[in-house]
């Protein structure tokens, strides 16, 4: 299905960049760090729907023909890398500086440190706001129908266009997908959260959605 | 030659000047116990020496070779230097065995198998065999400050440097890592101590620095420092510790 393939696309362009941009703004000077506060002002301050006409109209004007896959993947990966970069970030921000200092102290590079020691405790931290985005992410992908791709709402649309009295069916079979598809894509993040969280550092009475379901 | 050697050692943070030249030396299989009110430096000191805080003037060398320089390798070198902090710095998403594995592996390169036969001798050697597979949050703050005393010996350094170790620590908790710290000592490890456990001074210290508002006052043997200290300073500053503390033997 072609938004289960965007979604995925999706995520996988915000994690990556929105990890980038999140260690840019935390740990580089002024020289990266300002770019990476520009591209997540820019990419969260536009709305889906402008970001997916510029990038899919806008070079269409020049005759470059980018498939809406691609635009879509763009320009709605870019906006999800802005708003996961500020999860990441605050993530980064909530682990005490005694652990980078310490892993210094044993002689890892910087770079070491953040891969071995700092990301595997920001991506712990992040797994709630995390599952928010993803969420909204899993929504958003209904958004490049407007750019003209093949995804399950045009499907609908195709159908109410030729069987009119089918249009409440149709949409509500849409709403239905969606539905299924936040439901357990939250429910395997909540899984991996408890699977992923820290024994002793659990706090009580808070816990992961999906908890007793995952029994 | 000497092992470690510290010269003139500058550090301002702002306005305030926190060491304003220090220098000593430290020897193969020697202990010293730095003591001092607290915001004399201490804690500097010791991060200038592994350059965690980069010293504004002086020069370090760890077996003549300069830590202060500009183009040292400085992970190289800091891979020789254990540090034990107040806070213990435990990797809190590791268990206790990956917390002593990790840098044998990722930074010396060794293997998994063998970092990990490693880590566990050390936790052992620190008494703490049976809780390899405990996670920091799941540890006391006396048994945290021994893996992380294991954490520092696994990477076996020439030096260790702590950093008042039990000062984070309930007092029931402070006697089982100072006896960790007294074995290592008698086992011929070099260590810079920053504490106020002036029992473990007099016990088991070569030599005790007496630091305040940035400088070395005084240091000696722990007999005559405490016994005799030449310094009106030194004097006062073993007084209030005694009254606070209890007796210094």
């Amino acid at each position: 299905m072609t938004n289960i393939q965007l979604l995925l696309a999706l995520l996988a362009v915000g994690l990556v960049i929105g990890t980038v941009v999140a260690l840019l703004q935390v740990y580089a000077g002024h020289f990266l760090g300002v770019p990476a506060f520009i591209y997540e002002w820019v990419f969260r301050g536009i709305p889906a729907l402008v970001l997916l006409f510029l990038f899919y109209f806008g070079p269409l004007q020049f005759g470059v023909s980018i498939p809406p896959f691609i635009a879509a993947t763009l320009a709605l990966g870019f906006r999800s890398s802005a708003y996961q970069s500020q999860i990441f970030r605050g993530a980064i921000q909530a682990i005490p500086h005694g652990q980078m200092m310490a892993a210094r102290s044993m002689g890892m590079s910087r770079v070491r440190a953040i891969v071995s020691i700092i990301l595997p405790q920001a991506f712990r931290l992040s797994l709630p706001a995390w599952s928010n985005e993803f969420s909204s992410v899993v929504k958003d992908t209904t958004l490049a129908y407007a750019v003209g791709l093949n995804e399950i709402l045009r499907h609908a649309r195709f159908i109410t266009e030729r069987y009119y009295n089918l249009a409440m069916l149709a949409y509500l079979t849409v709403a239905l997908i969606f539905l299924v598809l936040t439901y357990s894509g939250n429910w395997s993040l909540g899984w991996l959260e408890k699977r992923l969280r820290i024994p002793g550092l659990e706090m009580a009475g808070v816990s992961g959605r999906g908890r007793n379901l995952s029994k | 030659m000497n092992l470690l050697k510290v010269e003139n050692i500058h550090k301002r943070y702002g306005k305030e000047e926190v060491l304003k030249g220090v220098s000593f030396e430290l020897q193969r299989g020697e202990t010293k116990v730095v003591i001092g009110p607290s915001g004399t430096g201490k804690s500097t000191l010791l991060r200038c020496i592994n350059r965690l805080s980069l010293p504004d003037k002086g020069q370090v060398w760890l077996e003549g070779e300069e830590i202060t320089h500009s183009k040292s390798n400085i992970n190289q070198l800091r891979a020789k230097i254990g540090f034990v902090f107040q806070d213990f710095n435990l990797f809190s998403h590791l268990t206790a065995l990956k917390n002593v594995n990790i840098a044998p592996m990722k930074v010396k390169g060794m293997k998994k198998e063998e970092a990990t036969k490693l880590a566990m001798e050390e936790l052992e050697r620190v008494g703490l065999g049976d809780k390899a597979d405990a996670y920091p949050a799941q540890l006391s703050g006396g048994q945290q400050q021994r893996v992380s005393i294991a954490r520092a010996l696994a990477m076996s350094p020439k030096l260790i440097l702590f950093d008042e170790p039990t000062s984070a620590l309930d007092p029931e908790l402070i006697g089982e890592v100072l006896e960790v710290m007294i074995n290592l000592a008698k086992d011929g490890m070099t260590m810079l101590v920053v504490s106020h456990e002036m029992g473990f001074a007099r016990s088991v210290a070569d030599e005790v620095i007496f630091m305040e508002h940035g400088v070395i006052v005084e240091q000696g043997p722990p007999q005559q420092l405490f016994s005799n200290p030449k310094h009106r300073r030194t004097g006062e500053f073993l007084h209030k510790i005694t009254e606070l503390y209890g007796e210094t033997s």
